[in-house]
């Protein structure tokens, strides 16, 4: 079995997703990171994206929108503003708000719903 | 006759419509209290974590930060209060407003510049009557504060900090809130939000306390990291101090509507009382009347038959 690392996912008002895992790939402000048991300590600033969680039953898939990511000694957390995993996600809700988003000419708002919806459809 | 009992019974049914508004209003706040305290604990992880990364960031490397650093003469400080928006909490509010004032004082003999921020109506108001200024106010949400809501107070806060004190700017940013000790004890404290003190930090994560921090290694830059963190912790520390003030509240209140519940039952149960002994003495006037009234009849009659 390959080496794991323990995962926390959690969002400014609830603690979203904890387990071990083997892999995890997270947006960066300076692009995506793939982080694996025995990485260097890590601090990053996180970008609104999706946030890929492999486990050995299968990958987690959240969307996060502006936090943190910080590993040490095996352990990574994932620091989130809003952070909500795929099948959590509201797929109508979404689409609507990429529309409305789209409509108002609001950037970050339309950023945030496609970020949502790529991680329900699977980015991976 | 009976215009003393009447009396009686109007306020006894008064005072028991009172008494089931408070008791509900009890009820009710008890209830929000549990809730608003599952809140704070929910709210804990991602405090821990930021206070750790805070650490972290701020022992290993040396950047300099507007947020952080203590600026030699402080000229002007911030001073957000958390009041309550509805009343019937007791001396939550006032308690707070008085935390404040002392701050303020204490302050103005430093011979510093204050300007206020309120949350909560209440504050608002108080502020309003006496015409003091406010810079900043928000309502609306003290029952139970959302993270968007922590960020919406924490938005001009944290841009004033960062602006420079010729301009307007403040240099150091103080909170006062009621502290969630217990459900029985719920103290006004004043803490220094900006800038950040390191030891204080350092504490409040017992976890870092032990052991060595390993060296990170910053993505995208040490500045760039700060950059984002301090206005995420800021927003966090706010956070924090709103969802234990509506906890608090929610306590004074449900003590308040207690204390008034039990007077109220007081209340009429002296009221019934009177109420009793107002009848009965109705009573006894009543016997005493045709008592004397049959004597001056058999009076009258024993005279004629003479």
């Amino acid at each position: 079995m390959a080496a794991e690392l323990h995962v926390e996912l959690v969002a400014a008002d609830r603690s979203v997703w904890s387990g071990e895992a083997t892999l995890v790939i997270a947006r960066t402000t300076s692009g995506d990171i793939g982080v694996m048991p025995g990485h260097q300590p890590l601090l990053g600033v996180l970008e609104s994206g999706p946030v890929t969680i492999k486990t050995a039953d299968g990958n987690v898939v959240a969307a996060v929108h502006g936090g943190f990511i910080s590993f040490a000694d095996d352990k990574l957390s994932l620091l989130a503003e809003i952070a909500e995993l795929a099948d959590e996600i509201d797929i109508e809700r979404a689409e609507r708000a990429l529309e409305r988003a789209k409509a108002d000419a609001d950037a970050a708002a339309e950023r945030r719903a496609d970020v949502r919806l790529k991680a329900v459809t699977g980015v991976r | 006759m009976g215009a003393q009992i009447r009396v009686y019974k109007r306020r006894i049914k008064t005072v028991s419509a009172t008494k089931k508004i408070t008791k509900a209003m009890e009820m009710i706040a008890a209830s929000r209290i549990v809730k608003a305290q599952r809140k704070v604990a929910a709210s804990a992880p991602y405090a821990g974590e930021l206070t750790r990364a805070v650490t972290a960031v701020a022992t290993g490397s040396n950047t300099k930060h507007a947020l952080t650093t203590e600026v030699e003469n402080p000229v002007r400080v911030a001073i957000l209060l958390v009041t309550s928006d509805r009343g019937l909490a007791g001396g939550y509010s006032s308690n707070a407003i008085k935390a404040a004032d002392l701050l303020t004082t204490r302050l103005k003999a430093e011979g510093k510049d204050v300007v206020t921020y309120i949350v909560g109506r209440k504050g608002v108001a108080y502020y309003g009557f006496r015409e003091r200024p406010i810079v900043e106010s928000w309502t609306g949400f003290t029952d139970s504060p959302t993270y968007a809501d922590a960020k919406r107070v924490a938005g001009p806060l944290i841009e004033a900090v960062q602006q420079d004190t010729a301009e307007g700017g403040v240099d150091e940013l103080h909170i006062v809130f009621t502290e969630f000790v217990s459900m029985m004890t719920q103290t006004p404290v004043d803490k220094r939000l900006l800038p950040l003190s390191l030891e204080t930090t350092a504490e409040e994560s017992e976890a870092v306390k032990d052991k060595i921090l390993p060296l990170y290694d910053f993505e995208p830059s040490d500045e760039g990291v700060l950059d984002a963190l301090l206005p995420r912790y800021v927003e966090s520390r706010i956070y924090n101090a709103l969802l234990q003030a509506a906890a608090s509240e929610h306590a004074a209140r449900r003590r308040a509507m207690k204390s008034a519940t039990d007077n109220a039952e007081e209340l009429i149960k002296s009221l019934t009382r009177l109420a009793n002994a107002a009848r009965q003495a109705d009573i006894t006037q009543e016997i005493s009347e045709i008592v004397g009234g049959a004597s001056a009849l058999a009076d009258a009659t024993a005279g004629s038959d003479r």
